[in-house]
């Protein structure tokens, strides 16, 4: 169809030559060489494939007999493949559009401050690197345990700073102690309290290292009128054990900042927290109340989230992704940015627009085409993602972290099920067609010059 | 904001000095919050890598007691120990050397074969030629997953499975697709009268290619070439499936060590460190020519 064109005019022997025809006479022997070489090596590796994996998909997994539509219908019934369809379109839904909207903001921001070079630098560097490194990048930052995974270890950090996080961890009553169990953690006194009393509430349990820091020697409660004066500290002491059970040793810590309640027929009618040496009071107000140690005293440290766990391992995966591919859209949105008509922007300040009206009336109009291409280029790369999902999902998650490219790999190498696996081929392949479409009609256009 | 703020005053002089102070103050303000924003971006991109770099130069022991940032407090941590012992390891050297022995002719190859033929396509008369081109861009976005059974059965067959040479092969042929697109684009803006007068003078094609289009070629070949050795020197699925022990890269050396990732951190963060060392000086030798490429290839 070329050959309707006006320029190149590729036909056989054309009667008036132009342009590009030149003088010398062994055109087609020289240019069939010139193609040999990619020609043949495209057919053998790129095109032939295709077609086989076409043919491949339509026999059953020994390739001995033909299967119909068995290996496509298994695209839907199997499992595993229906797990990675879902993660995929997860995938393709979120990874490309989060990429683009950062790269985005940061081509736009990057413009107003003078470092913005070393920002886009440093931004862009994870795309130079393998998603195998990236991957075992991220198996550390993603890492469960706070003191080891970055991610975890500042969000708990946040976590604590907002949530009061428990000071005295599996402390527990000790032998003949005057608490008892009251379901869900706390503990309560056997009996109840009346006014004027000393009451002794010794736990034991908690890691020496773990006692807060201003934890003091602990004393014995004094009688302080009609108050209900009392004491809480650990009956223990390392190296020395219990000492005088249930009675304040010398050596023991109180349990500074343990909060307790007085109870009477289940509502609370006074609260208090221990002094440093472990001391506390209650008014007369308390008479004839138990006194509850709650369970928010002894809940375990929050320990994050379980990133690479089955429910937030493809987010957390997708996560690494943007961190390596928010750079390519950044770059090619900046070079974007750099073409666009200035005036354009110093018109609408000047019309009294302020920046987000620019940005959002002016900037990105001018920028969709750039941003559809940087989209779409990110969603066949995302059809594509194999090595991050295969580094970063350890064994226990990778099932929950699936995705086709690597089902593919597993039906095909792992699990010997090569028609099955073609027809997971044959399927990314339908999807990309749309641009491959795409790409062909608009370099129609350009070769048509 | 400042930049911009500049080139408004630059063009509209009154604006400046018609702006009221509040309104300088809420610019001072926004263009803080711009910066401290973009800050704390930098932070999140660089912590990762920053990790895995401190995690290398430590010891086993320190990385199974708590994590990386300790080393800031306690700097005599710090040890290239993890690397001495790495780089005695014959399996890392070796695929170490394994993957410069599939990069490199990988990459010239595409750069040669895909030349030959960009040219062809830019300045050859014969028929059909635009739509051989056309079919050539069509394949840019063919999945390499397409191709991995049928070439594991095609190299099987040829006995080149597990080998060097079926690498290096598969490499060339899914380079091939953006070469040829890269090239000839760059190519057909030659000006003709360069290549007319070299005709004129009696130049045949190989000559007019060797002498007049080669040496103009140098950015495409640079953008062509950076791209084409970094998706080499990164690539773990390809290699996964078509080298053996005794063929596999650094990548594939590595990926058999994750599993057990937590006990071989001491391998694996050094390992990561060293495979990442050749992308990331190309990449910061060539940032143009890796940008342009970059752009060039927007659509593969």
């Amino acid at each position: 169809m070329a050959s309707d064109t006006t320029a190149g005019a590729p036909t056989a022997a054309p009667a008036a030559p132009r342009s590009r025809k030149s003088v010398t006479g062994t055109r087609r022997t020289v240019a069939a060489l010139f193609l040999l070489p990619a020609l043949v090596l495209l057919g053998a590796l790129v095109v032939y494939p295709i077609g086989y994996s076409v043919v491949r998909s339509f026999y059953d997994q020994s390739g001995d007999s033909f299967a119909g539509i068995d290996n496509y219908r298994a695209l839907f019934t199997d499992d595993g493949i229906r797990t990675a369809l879902k993660n995929n379109v997860i995938w393709v839904v979120f990874a490309p559009t989060i990429a683009t909207a950062l790269g985005l903001v940061f081509a736009v921001l990057t413009e107003r401050v003078r470092w913005g070079t070393a920002f886009k630098l440093v931004v862009f560097m994870p795309m130079a690197i393998s998603m195998l490194a990236a991957g075992i990048i991220f198996r550390l930052v993603y890492d469960q345990d706070p003191d080891k995974g970055v991610a975890n270890a500042v969000w708990v950090g946040v976590h604590d700073t907002f949530a009061q996080s428990s000071a005295f961890p599996k402390a527990h009553p000790g032998r003949e102690s005057p608490l008892e169990p009251a379901g869900g953690g706390a503990f309560v006194t056997k009996g109840t309290v009346s006014a004027g009393d000393t009451v002794t509430l010794p736990l034991v349990g908690v890691a020496p290292d773990a006692m807060p820091d201003d934890a003091a020697p602990a004393a014995a409660p004094k009688p302080e009128g009609d108050r209900i004066t009392g004491s809480t500290w650990q009956d223990f002491t390392r190296g020395k054990g219990v000492g005088a059970l249930n009675q304040v040793d010398a050596s023991e810590l109180g349990y500074a900042g343990m909060r307790i309640e007085a109870v009477k027929d289940g509502a609370v009618v006074e609260t208090a927290t221990a002094a440093s040496d472990g001391t506390f009071s209650f008014s007369s107000k308390a008479d004839g109340a138990h006194l509850r140690l709650p369970a928010s005293n002894f809940k375990e440290p929050y320990n994050g989230l379980d990133w690479l766990g089955p429910s937030l391992v493809t987010p957390a995966i997708i996560g690494s992704y943007i961190w390596m591919w928010a750079g390519f859209a950044m770059v090619l949105i900046a070079a974007g940015l750099a073409g666009m008509p200035r005036e354009l922007l110093e018109a609408a300040r000047v019309d009294g627009a302020n920046e987000w009206q620019v940005f959002r009336r002016v900037t990105v109009p001018l920028l969709a085409p750039v941003l559809a291409v940087v989209t779409v280029t990110l969603m066949i790369n995302v059809l594509k993602v194999f090595d991050l999902v295969f580094i970063i999902a350890p064994g226990s998650s990778q099932d929950d972290a699936n995705v086709l490219a690597l089902e593919l790999y597993r039906k095909g190498f792992a699990s010997d099920q090569p028609g099955i696996a073609s027809a997971i081929a044959v399927f990314l392949l339908l999807l990309v067609i749309p641009v491959m479409w795409f790409n062909v009609r608009r370099l129609r256009r350009e070769v048509r010059r | 904001m400042s930049a911009d703020a500049g080139s408004v005053t630059k063009a509209v002089p009154a604006v400046k000095a018609e702006q009221s102070l509040g309104s300088r103050l809420a610019q001072w303000v926004s263009g803080g919050a711009v910066r401290v924003f973009l800050i704390v971006v930098g932070l999140f991109w660089l912590v990762p890598t920053v990790g895995l770099l401190l995690a290398s130069l430590r010891s086993p022991e320190d990385m199974a007691a708590d994590g990386w940032w300790h080393v800031f407090t306690e700097p005599s941590q710090l040890t290239f120990g993890a690397y001495e012992t790495l780089l005695e390891n014959d399996d890392i050297t070796g695929s170490l050397l394994n993957t410069a022995y599939i990069t490199v002719p990988a990459t010239v190859l595409v750069v040669v074969i895909g030349s030959l033929a960009g040219y062809a396509f830019a300045w050859m008369e014969f028929p059909g030629r635009d739509w051989w081109f056309l079919a050539v861009v069509g394949l840019l976005v063919v999945p390499v997953q397409v191709a991995l059974i049928p070439i594991a059965e095609l190299f099987g067959a040829l006995g080149i499975f597990g080998s060097l040479t079926g690498v290096i092969l598969f490499h060339v042929g899914f380079g091939l697709p953006f070469a040829v697109f890269l090239l000839r684009n760059f190519f057909a803006e030659i000006p003709k009268e360069l290549l007319e007068a070299a005709r004129l003078d009696g130049a045949g094609e190989l000559r007019l290619f060797v002498r007049v289009v080669m040496p103009l070629a140098g950015p495409a070949i640079a953008a062509l070439g950076i791209f084409q050795f970094l998706w080499v020197w990164n690539d773990m699925l390809v290699a996964l499936i078509f080298t053996d022990s005794g063929s596999q890269p650094i990548t594939v050396a590595l990926q058999t060590q994750v599993r057990q990732f937590g006990n071989n951190i001491d391998v694996l963060a050094p390992g990561a460190f060293i495979s990442m060392v050749v992308p990331l000086v190309v990449f910061f030798a060539f940032q143009r020519q890796f940008v342009s490429g970059v752009m060039a290839g927007a659509v593969k």
